[in-house]
């Protein structure tokens, strides 16, 4: 029984990155339309621009800060300025490959450009244990966890009970109503990219001290960002978090109990599950179509 | 061979006949009891103002919402239950409120693929010709509408008007007994209304292709409305408030209090 | 244009023909390897392109095909049953589990796949099997132009376009899906078994979601919903990479920025070039129109 707390305490972790990345995707969605194939190095860039403002000697949350603000200029403005609002108007079909390339470009300019290693990235937290009924807790799995909830509900809180966040709601919802009233839509889009940026670099801090920073560590997370954000409810950002939590749960557990083999295959089987039984999402709503 | 049902109704029966439909939508009565006839060949308006269940009553004949109770019976067949595709099947047309014509094909395409699937089976279709042998009845409406002229273009170049025209165009291919039309004025420039009128008229009157058809026509315009129309429904609140013809109807008193104004 | 298509294809069946002459062993495995590719493109090409579907699972189908035919050639039996095997067997899988993704196992793989035999001649040479394969691709390439030009592809183009009003026309709008999805990765599980005996070797990597997603890629460059879209689409994604060695650890990083420059220059993928010529000459001619009548009531109003 340990065992499974351990394994579902650890998950969470995971799943809470997860989340993170997942939250950003749905909000990307729902903004602008956009499918953004790139989520996962969205999380490995910043991870890299974090260890280069490092190795330039700055204190990690100063690198933490200076890397959100180039996030939000680079992942957020040039992307939304130069792949995204082109392309709005074509349908989904150009920016979902549109990302797919940008994606392969930004993981081999990072293995060309700076390195092809696997680089050890300074955690947060430090190294400290707990025992809590038998059950073995790092700081840095308890520290992950809540730190990635907290940013998920401030999203979620900002985005519900602020002005600036109901305006983004509004044209999530219905872009046209939302400029007739007075809404500023491109700003309001750009700030939802500029979020996503910033969950990004947080996503990235708080996985590349276990996982390693590596050009090629955004391809698994992309697709558990994807899938989780489905599984969720693709309309719903509640469902990002719950879609994560589920899927980083789900592959501790199965790695554990049935084969490490397997880890990567959970997601896929919970997607494959969901889109069956409830294709809108465990938490989304059906979407009718107007005539 | 075309549907079974599709022409050979018994003498006598209508061509629609609604009874006691009632659909709610939580607290809200959209339509709470609705009854008419449709008449062969008969042209019949339905108007009330917004909110009087119209749409609601339209979704349920069309088969997009399943109404909670009341019988909707097609040429004496009851097909309350039944989908859109099953109720194009056994004759029944519509046109939208916006405009849904496929822009990437030509006019004539449109046409085409308007009535193709009620040619043979889904096998026999791979190998007919790509016209399905409809060629012919799509330029005999294409004259009918006078659109001879596009009739080559992708269906999204042409202007608003012509698209409209287009649109009510495709309800017609199949040769259904009853279309439905939902406001097929709206925004439509008034100096087209007139041409739309005279040629629903033409089209009921004077079908080139098929039979005569009953129509059921959703519409605002009211000069529209009681010039095209044989006889008319006033709905309010989801209720039927007067069935008569034109005449009956702007004489009565209840409707111009309630909705015609004075 | 459409009295440079015929002698166009004469031509294109031509250098098709002599292409070996110009091309050693390994050009001429490429090229193999690019109308393998073309046949599963032309597949998903038909379900996202014409039927406007969204599909991340068809290497899938490649893969399943790819197995059938390594498994059943392993337990002794011909390619020939393989073949249509693998293609009834995705036919079947999409029907039935009207799903996309499948579950990779057992990295080892399998190797030692020959090549078939064809009425006793051998085609284990790289020659030989290209012209087979070049046989099945313009066989399958015709077979799919039939199915477009007949009433189906109408249906398929309304589904994509407006599956509402489709519906109200009377077209099946979830048995065109479905079958959209079927032949597509019917077509994948014969490109799979043609890859199979091409490389020889199998594991499950290739058949992965990565290779999914460049699949679809490979249908949104060439251009979906353009019969040749899959050519150049999948020389894209083949060829290029190939010819881009040459930017060594930076040639990945090229292909991607050239993906991404590419789809904000023609969102509708390559083949929409000649359209975009039409549409900017139609503008220009109705700009000149406007002037030209503006110029002239301004004189009227003058006079």
């Amino acid at each position: 029984m340990t065992d499974f707390l351990q394994l579902l305490f650890s998950g969470m972790s995971t799943g809470a990155i997860y989340a993170l990345a997942a939250l950003g995707f749905t909000l990307l969605w729902q903004a602008s339309g956009t499918i953004n194939f790139a989520q996962g190095e969205f999380v490995m860039l910043p991870a890299f621009m974090m260890l280069a403002f490092l190795s330039a000697g700055l204190p990690l949350w100063a690198c933490f800060v200076l890397t959100c603000f180039v996030a939000v200029f680079v992942l957020g403005w040039a992307f939304k300025r130069g792949v995204v609002d082109p392309l709005f108007r074509h349908g989904m079909m150009p920016i979902v490959v549109a990302t797919i390339g940008l994606a392969i470009a930004m993981r081999n300019a990072v293995r060309a450009g700076y390195s092809a290693e696997a680089h050890p990235f300074p955690s947060l937290f430090p190294d400290a244990i707990y025992q809590i009924a038998g059950v073995t807790l790092t700081l840095q799995d308890l520290g992950t966890f809540v730190l990635a909830l907290a940013l998920v509900l401030l999203t979620q809180a900002f985005l519900g009970r602020t002005v600036t966040g109901r305006a983004m709601q509004a044209v999530a919802q219905n872009t046209e109503s939302a400029s007739v009233l007075g809404i500023n839509v491109p700003r309001m889009i750009f700030y939802t990219f500029a979020i996503n940026a910033v969950l990004a670099v947080a996503a990235a801090a708080l996985v590349a001290p276990s996982y390693l920073a590596k050009f090629d560590m955004g391809e698994g997370l992309g697709n558990k960002a994807f899938f989780a954000a489905i599984i969720g409810g693709f309309n719903n950002s509640r469902g990002a978090l719950l879609g994560g939590l589920i899927v980083g749960v789900c592959e501790n557990l199965a790695a554990a109990y049935i084969s490490p083999a397997y880890k990567d295959a959970v997601a896929l089987v919970i997607f494959m599950i969901v889109i069956l039984f409830k294709p809108q999402g465990l938490l989304g709503k059906k979407v009718e179509r107007k005539v | 061979m075309t549907h079974p049902h599709h022409h050979d109704r018994p003498q006598g029966v209508p061509v629609l006949k609604v009874t006691d439909l009632r659909k709610a939508y939580g607290a809200i009565q959209a339509v709470g009891g609705v009854s008419f006839e449709v008449r062969p060949g008969e042209i019949f308006g339905v108007i009330g103002p917004n909110g009087s269940g119209k749409t609601t009553l339209f979704n349920s004949m069309l088969g997009q919402i399943t109404p909670d109770s009341g019988k909707i019976e097609l040429n004496g067949e009851d097909v309350t239950q039944l989908e859109p595709l099953e109720l194009n099947r056994r004759g029944v047309g519509r046109t939208f409120q916006t405009l849904q014509v496929f822009g990437k094909m030509t006019v004539r395409d449109n046409l085409i693929v308007a009535a193709q699937e009620h040619q043979g089976s889904m096998f026999s279709r791979l190998f007919a010709p790509s016209d399905s042998g409809l060629g012919d009845k799509a330029d005999a409406l294409i004259d009918q509408f006078r659109i001879r002229h596009v009739a080559d273009k992708k269906a999204g170049e042409l202007s608003y008007g012509q698209q409209k025209l287009v649109d009510i165009a495709m309800a017609f291919m199949s040769e259904p007994d009853l279309v439905l039309l939902d406001e097929p004025c709206a925004g439509v420039n008034p100096s087209l209304v007139g041409g739309i009128s005279s040629l629903l008229k033409e089209l009921n009157r004077n079908p080139r292709i098929g039979k005569k058809s009953s129509f059921v026509v959703i519409e605002h315009n009211m000069d529209f409305v009681m010039d095209l129309c044989h006889r008319i429904m006033v709905m309010v609140e989801g209720q039927v408030m007067a069935i008569g013809t034109p005449d009956e109807i702007r004489a009565n008193k209840q409707v111009l209090d309630a909705y015609l104004g004075s | 244009m459409k009295k440079f298509t015929l002698p166009l294809l004469l031509l294109a069946f031509a250098v098709l023909l002599a292409a070996p002459m110009a091309f050693k062993s390994y050009g001429l495995y490429l090229l193999t390897y690019w109308l393998v590719f073309i046949i599963a493109i032309m597949g998903l090409n038909l379900t996202i392109g014409y039927a406007g579907q969204k599909s991340l699972g068809h290497a899938a189908f490649f893969g399943i095909g790819a197995y059938t035919v390594a498994i059943m050639m392993k337990a002794g039996l011909s390619f020939w049953l393989g073949l249509p095997a693998a293609a009834l067997l995705c036919f079947v899988v999409w029907l039935v589990f009207r799903n996309e993704e499948w579950l990779t196992g057992g990295t080892f793989g399998l190797n030692n796949i020959a090549r078939p035999q064809l009425f006793g001649l051998s085609l284990e040479g790289n020659l030989a099997y290209y012209y087979f394969v070049l046989a099945i691709t313009l066989l399958l390439g015709g077979l799919l132009w039939g199915l477009l030009r007949s009433p189906w592809g109408k249906a398929f183009t309304a589904l994509r376009d407006n599956p509402i009003r489709a519906e109200s026309l009377g077209i099946d709008i979830r048995r065109y899906t479905l079958l959209s999805f079927a032949i597509g990765a019917a077509y994948a599980g014969v490109a799979g078994a043609l890859f199979a005996s091409l490389v020889q070797f199998i594991d499950p990597a290739p058949f992965a979601i990565a290779s999914s997603i460049m699949m679809y890629l490979m249908v949104v460059l060439g251009g979906p919903g353009y019969f040749l879209g899959p050519v150049l689409g999948s020389a894209v994604g083949v060829v290029l990479p190939e010819w881009l060695r040459f930017a060594q650890g930076w040639y990945l990083f090229v292909f991607g920025s050239a993906v991404v420059l590419l789809m904000i220059w023609l969102p509708d993928g390559l083949l929409s070039i000649p359209d975009r010529f039409k549409a900017r000459k139609q503008a220009r001619q109705a700009s000149a129109a406007r002037a030209a009548s503006a110029q002239a009531a301004a004189k009227g109003a003058q006079a």
